[in-house]
């Protein structure tokens, strides 16, 4: 294998090039973006420059910033609803087939039905944009988390589960002991996808809804600079959306890793 | 709960099965009358082809199972119908591979509710009878296969059981893996004197280790053959390449040979 025909000592060199492959691309981007802007001489109103974005991530930064903290809150907290939301659905289909073929398919009408669709219904039916928005960003998120986790406690290898009948266990011990750790890891990688949901959500809904209430989030302030033509701002926006996204997925990714390393083929490192 | 061990006769019957049938909802017979009485401290290999019936007797004798009709009880129990300490070693080791070795072999004594302190007293000292000291805190993919195998033995002996069922447990291993395992079971079963069912298709395991081979026939499984392996234990190295050994591998075979020809006879 390429891996081990390399000298020795060549960890680190690699765990560098994971970070600089992509880091160095980006640069290069952003570079030739701002090159092309400013040769081609366009106008910052149809596609400002890397550097004029950075401005205004500066220059606005007291009012994205709040916008940022607004947006970031309703996805986490739509993600802490859908978990325990998931996980409480995905344990009871696990202890009665009957509610698992009653329920199911109305989950999944729910995660069919685009959001954009509902979100008007939504906001008009709560009193509280920041309740609505919450209630679509936690419908998005919801479903990942309790199919994959409905497959993850079915998932327990049958002959432990016969080891446990064997030793007579009851449902609580079975459940404790053998199938919520089989589910931990189709939990997480449910959990990653979720997290990327709920922020999709989160602004689908804002954009929806044409305001974020008395705080806004981000979403509001793209449509906001959009309204104004103050593009660098709404690009500044936008780039925190991304890196809000990217953080998310980032923090996630660790706590699976973390959570599985001892033992999941996922997340134990081969030797080469 | 525990049966008297040491001081009753080695005839006396552990287990009785008397006209055993198992026929699946999709009608397939996987056992027809099966009459066997198994005595304590036996061991007892169950031979056959594929298909003969071992696992599912080891189910329905494991209580996992239900016999479709027939019946199989406990002699020796009190009240006769209850079931004494029985553990079960699969094919696979069957560990929880989120768990170190210590808490794999702790299991069956969490699940009965022990206190903490005796739990971990009793998993250590029979992580220690399988030769397994000072792996504790490894995880199930830190072993090898023989490992493995290894802590899902120590996990069946934690309960101090009368009877140890084994399912095919040295299959999926390699020659010599196998052969240290064959001779440390038997260290065990000659040191705790429980009684083992051994289900195997190799023959040469079985007339290794056990006093008496049971060989079955397949489609339905049955018995076919009951035959004595009348050697001494401990049994040795030796043992493996005398003369009498690869006589009782003779008659074995044969016994074994028999069933298939009759079943293609038909």
């Amino acid at each position: 294998m390429i891996r081990a025909k390399s000298p020795p000592g060549s960890r680190l060199p690699e765990n560098v090039a994971a970070v600089a492959a992509p880091a160095s691309l980006g640069i290069a981007l952003l570079v030739f973006w701002e090159i092309v802007v400013r040769v081609r001489g366009i106008p910052p109103y149809v596609l400002p420059p890397p550097s004029l974005i950075g401005a205004a991530l500066v220059r606005d930064w007291s009012l994205l910033s709040g916008s940022l903290w607004t947006t970031l809150s309703i996805t986490l907290e739509a993600l802490g609803l859908a978990v325990v939301f998931g996980l409480a659905f995905s344990v009871l289909f696990a202890q009665s087939r009957w509610m698992e073929r009653a329920f199911f398919p109305y989950a999944v009408i729910l995660q069919v039905t685009p959001i954009v669709a509902i979100a008007p219904l939504i906001i008009i039916w709560a009193n509280n944009t920041l309740i609505a928005l919450l209630f679509c960003a936690w419908l998005v998120a919801f479903f990942p988390i309790l199919s994959n986790t409905t497959v993850g406690l079915n998932s327990a290898d049958h002959n432990l589960l016969d080891l446990f009948a064997l030793y007579g266990a009851n449902r609580w011990q079975t459940l404790r002991y053998l199938r919520l750790p089989a589910a931990l890891p189709y939990f997480l990688s449910g959990l990653r996808i979720s997290g990327g949901l709920a922020l999709i959500g989160a602004v689908v809904a804002e954009f929806v809804a044409g305001t974020g209430g008395t705080k806004s989030g981000l979403a509001f302030r793209i449509l906001e600079a959009g309204n104004q033509l103050n593009i660098p701002r709404m690009f500044a926006a936008l780039t925190l959306i991304s890196l809000c996204g990217v953080a998310m997925f980032l923090c996630l990714t660790i706590v699976s890793h973390l959570a599985l390393r001892h033992w999941h083929e996922s997340a134990v490192q081969r030797e080469s | 709960m525990l049966l008297e061990r040491n001081d009753s006769p080695p005839s006396g019957a552990l287990l009785r099965l008397r006209g055993v049938t198992k026929r699946y909802t999709s009608g397939t017979v996987a056992l027809r009358d099966v009459d066997l009485v198994i005595g304590r401290h036996q061991f007892v290999s169950l031979l056959g082809s594929s298909g003969c019936g071992k696992s599912t007797l080891l189910k329905l004798i494991s209580g996992l199972g239900q016999p479709s009709a027939g019946t199989l009880d406990w002699p020796a129990a009190p009240g006769g119908a209850r079931r004494p300490e029985l553990s079960f070693v699969f094919q696979e080791p069957t560990l929880l591979p989120w768990a170190t070795a210590l808490r794999n072999v702790a299991l069956p004594l969490r699940l009965a509710g022990l206190d903490r302190g005796e739990i971990e007293e009793r998993a250590r000292r029979a992580l220690g009878t399988v030769g397994l000291a000072g792996f504790e805190r490894a995880y199930p993919r830190e072993l090898s296969g023989g490992m493995k195998m290894r802590v899902s033995i120590a996990r069946a002996l934690v309960t101090r059981p009368s009877i140890l069922l084994m399912d095919e447990p040295f299959a999926a291993l390699d020659e010599i893996a196998r052969t240290r395992l064959n001779d440390d079971l038997l260290a065990l079963w000659q040191e705790q004197r429980f009684t083992i069912v051994f289900v195997t298709h190799s023959v040469f395991e079985s007339v290794y280790l056990a006093q008496r081979i049971v060989v079955l026939a397949a489609r339905p499984g049955r018995v076919a053959a009951d035959l004595d392996v009348d050697e001494a234990y401990p049994r040795s190295p030796a043992y493996r390449t005398s003369a009498i050994y690869a006589k009782h591998c003779e008659r074995v075979s044969a016994a074994l040979e028999s069933t298939m020809t009759a079943e293609s006879a038909r």
